[in-house]
């Protein structure tokens, strides 16, 4: 340490003396040094030449306002801006809509316990109409198969496999966006990429999100993803089919997450995993609306959510049959069935 | 302003005048630091998809490091409360090395949270549309980015003014001296906050977070501090005494006995209770369903965290060796506790009860060295300016008064100078 500082002292007046024939030579290697830094930098930034067209934004994605502060002209331009960019990433002409939330309705999800056989058809039919990346595979649905006699997830099978479901001894607890009436993901955002609508449905402008994932850290039901890479999707799986708030393409860097396929269930029909579930466990609509299906259910069934105990006041309920579940009589055409 | 241009100027040039081995240190700190950012920019093009994240443990390396250097950005509190409120004036020589720590660590920081970011590109949404008061993610934006200016001010106005030859009048740093002490313990409070306030995750959501991250914080911070003032006193002529290495030793004395009983008042409500929340604990300490890949790391941590805190206890940790290893000790055991060890196991299992392992890849870690190699080279290019402007051999003055040729850029110009 001491002889360190020798060095300097000693080496000071020697330089001192051969300035300007130094400086010459000084002045060449600070030359070749600068060309060296240089080309350094540029070997360090030779992979952005990779990066696709659609990586770098334009100027008006660049200053593209969020989706609450759109006027009505501005939303016709970046819809057709959108339209365009899908086009020519997909080939497909696709149809963007953007239905408003509806007076009145409140949009609840039950799902019956006692029937859900496990079969995770709900999940790739959400994939479907959903336009979730295929490679790398985002699924918003994930179907636990739970063992009987607990309700604690962390003695479930994520990834059971047999040739045939159900398997008698267990049951299946599929578990979705929970569309919180105080969603925790809603309230970390940092710049407020994600919001609950009047219908209840918490929704993402993908445009918006700058993909830090606090969201997702937040979320007590693993419900959001995030693209960790392009989406893939095959042409001719694309749905065409879209809504702005929902399930248009995205790019990579953002969240996603399960809208109760607002783009179908806001024009009136069902989202495409009530759908396509061949039981009957999967029961949709306005709480709101004495009349509705899930009203009834909410009135008359034993019913629980999931981590009550998190305050999230979810949207999204679990009920059991009295009668004509799996597990004590099968259900046939004409045999007793669900009272839903 | 032609006197603070030229005073840039002249920052810019001695930042590149050296002996042999500040050149080599140097050049390989810009290297590393070159090689990290070839590695962002293929993550740029890729996506996250080149680091080990996923759906299931969507924090790892960025996060943890960031963690930990919030917690480092403390030694510049550390130094400044026992001069500015104790008047213990030991430390008084050396508080500015600790708040270009800190300039250089929170510059760091904001560079860990930039590189997790999936959409770097809209970074401008913080600005446009700012979720302030209600996600703490914004708190830590403001905390973070307010202690950086305050820092550049403090730090900036006392060399610029020893760079003028004038005495810096109490009235524009003393005060920014006090609110950067109350700031440095809201950095760390609002950034445990920001994983505390997580409801859906247990093993984050518990009130001993925020003080254990001081505690470690004060430790780390000063003793990176006491190796760092060492090697200013090898490299450079600027006097550090025995007596400030000492003081700073109290203090992580202090932190790192507070650091242990919080991790054992921890440790006990989570194994005792033995609920179901503890399950992200007993992978951290035991491994879960044969996943055992934090278990090695942070057994480690506790054990250097206990050697460092026995070394630091014994009178034998006034010599500087024994001193120097229970540093690093702390340093090291800290690190891995407050950045891998606090991050990943709040993910593992996910809250619907999978359990996923995190591995980085070799991107992320480039990424992480670029990152520390950037600020290391930071730092020592602001101490080597501030030494010799400090000590006034570097002054507006005297520049003027120096014959042409001299002034001229060129290092050996300068090295005479010094």
């Amino acid at each position: 340490m001491a002889h360190s500082r020798e060095d300097k002292h000693e080496s000071a007046p020697h330089s001192g003396q051969a300035a300007p024939e130094v400086s010459r030579r000084g002045f060449l290697a600070q030359g070749t040094a600068a060309l060296a830094g240089a080309s350094a930098v540029a070997a360090a930034l030779s992979p952005l030449r990779h990066l696709a067209p659609g990586d770098v934004p334009t100027v008006e994605e660049f200053f593209q306002k969020h989706y609450k502060e759109m006027t009505d002209e501005e939303k016709r331009q970046v819809f057709a801006r959108i339209r365009q960019a899908a086009e020519k990433r997909f080939g497909v002409e696709l149809d963007l809509a953007d239905p408003p939330p509806m007076d009145g309705v409140e949009f609840v999800y039950g799902l019956n316990i006692s029937r859900c056989i496990g079969c995770r058809r709900c999940v790739h039919a959400c994939v479907e109409e959903n336009n979730q990346s295929r490679a790398p595979e985002i699924q918003y649905i994930r179907v636990l198969q739970m063992e009987k006699g607990s309700i604690n997830v962390e003695t479930a099978d994520h990834h059971y496999d047999p040739p045939l479901v159900p398997d008698a001894d267990k049951y299946y607890m599929p578990v979705q966006c929970h569309q919180c009436a105080k969603p925790p993901c809603v309230k970390v955002c940092p710049v407020e990429a994600t919001w609950q609508e009047p219908d209840g449905i918490t929704v993402i402008d993908y445009d918006w999100c700058i993909g830090c994932r606090y969201c997702e850290a937040a979320c007590p039901y693993w419900a959001r993803r995030f693209n960790f890479a392009e989406p893939e999707i095959p042409q001719e799986e694309l749905n065409p089919n879209t809504a702005y708030l929902s399930n248009r393409p995205r790019q990579k860097g953002v969240m996603e997450k399960c809208t109760y396929c607002l783009q179908r269930t806001r024009v009136g029909r069902m989202p495409a995993c009530v759908e396509v579930c061949p039981t009957g466990s999967r029961k949709f609509g306005n709480v709101l609306d004495p009349e509705s299906e899930v009203a009834y259910i909410l009135q008359h069934k034993r019913v629980y959510v999931l981590k009550e105990d998190v305050g999230t006041i979810p949207r999204f309920f679990y009920y059991f049959d009295e009668r004509g579940s799996r597990y004590r009589e099968p259900i046939t055409a004409d045999g007793p069935g669900g009272d839903a | 302003m032609k006197k603070y241009a030229t005073f840039l100027w002249d920052c810019f040039r001695l930042s590149f005048v050296g002996d042999w081995r500040y050149h080599l240190w140097m050049t390989i700190l810009t290297l590393v630091a070159l090689f990290g950012l070839y590695a962002y920019c293929q993550q740029l093009v890729y996506g996250l998809v080149t680091t080990g994240m996923t759906d299931q443990v969507s924090w790892g390396l960025y996060i943890a490091n960031f963690t930990y250097l919030v917690g480092l950005a403390a030694a510049a509190a550390m130094l400044v409360i026992p001069v500015y409120v104790y008047r213990n004036m030991h430390l008084h020589d050396v508080v500015i090395f600790g708040e270009l720590l800190a300039v250089a660590v929170i510059i760091m920081c904001l560079l860990f949270v930039m590189a997790d970011l999936g959409r770097p590109d809209r970074f401008m949404h913080l600005f446009w549309r700012f979720n302030f008061p209600i996600s703490m993610l914004t708190w830590d934006v403001i905390a973070l980015n307010g202690y950086l200016l305050l820092n550049l001010h403090i730090c900036g106005y006392l060399v610029y003014c020893a760079y003028c030859g004038r005495r810096p009048s109490p009235l524009f740093y003393v005060p920014f001296v006090f609110i950067a002490i109350v700031w440095a313990i809201s950095i760390h409070t609002v950034t445990a906050f920001l994983y505390v306030g997580l409801g859906g995750r247990p093993f984050w959501n518990s009130a001993i977070i925020a003080p254990r991250f001081l505690a470690s914080a004060f430790a780390a911070g000063p003793a990176f501090i006491i190796l760092t003032l060492q090697v200013v006193r090898g490299c450079t002529r600027h006097r550090v005494s025995n007596d400030a290495l000492l003081t700073l030793r109290r203090i992580v004395q202090v932190a790192m006995i507070i650091n242990l009983f919080l991790l054992a008042c921890e440790v006990f409500t989570e194994f005792y209770t033995d609920s179901a929340h503890v399950e992200s604990a007993r992978y951290l300490y035991f491994g879960l369903q044969g996943h055992r890949a934090l278990v090695p790391w942070i057994w480690s941590a506790v054990a250097m965290n206990l050697a460092a805190t026995a070394l630091l206890v014994l009178p034998a940790s006034r010599g500087l060796r024994v001193l120097n290893v229970a540093c690093v000790l702390s340093i090291v055991g800290i690190w891995i506790e407050k950045g891998m060890g606090l991050i990943v196991p709040a993910f593992v299992p996910t809250p619907l009860g999978e359990v996923v392992e995190y591995f980085p890849t070799s991107h992320e870690i480039a990424i992480c060295l670029g990152i520390w190699a950037f600020g290391l080279l930071l730092y020592t290019i602001f101490v080597r300016i501030s030494v010799p402007v400090l000590a006034g051999e570097l002054t507006y003055e005297k520049r003027a008064a120096a014959p042409r040729v001299e002034a001229a850029p060129t290092r050996e110009g300068n090295l005479a100078k010094e």
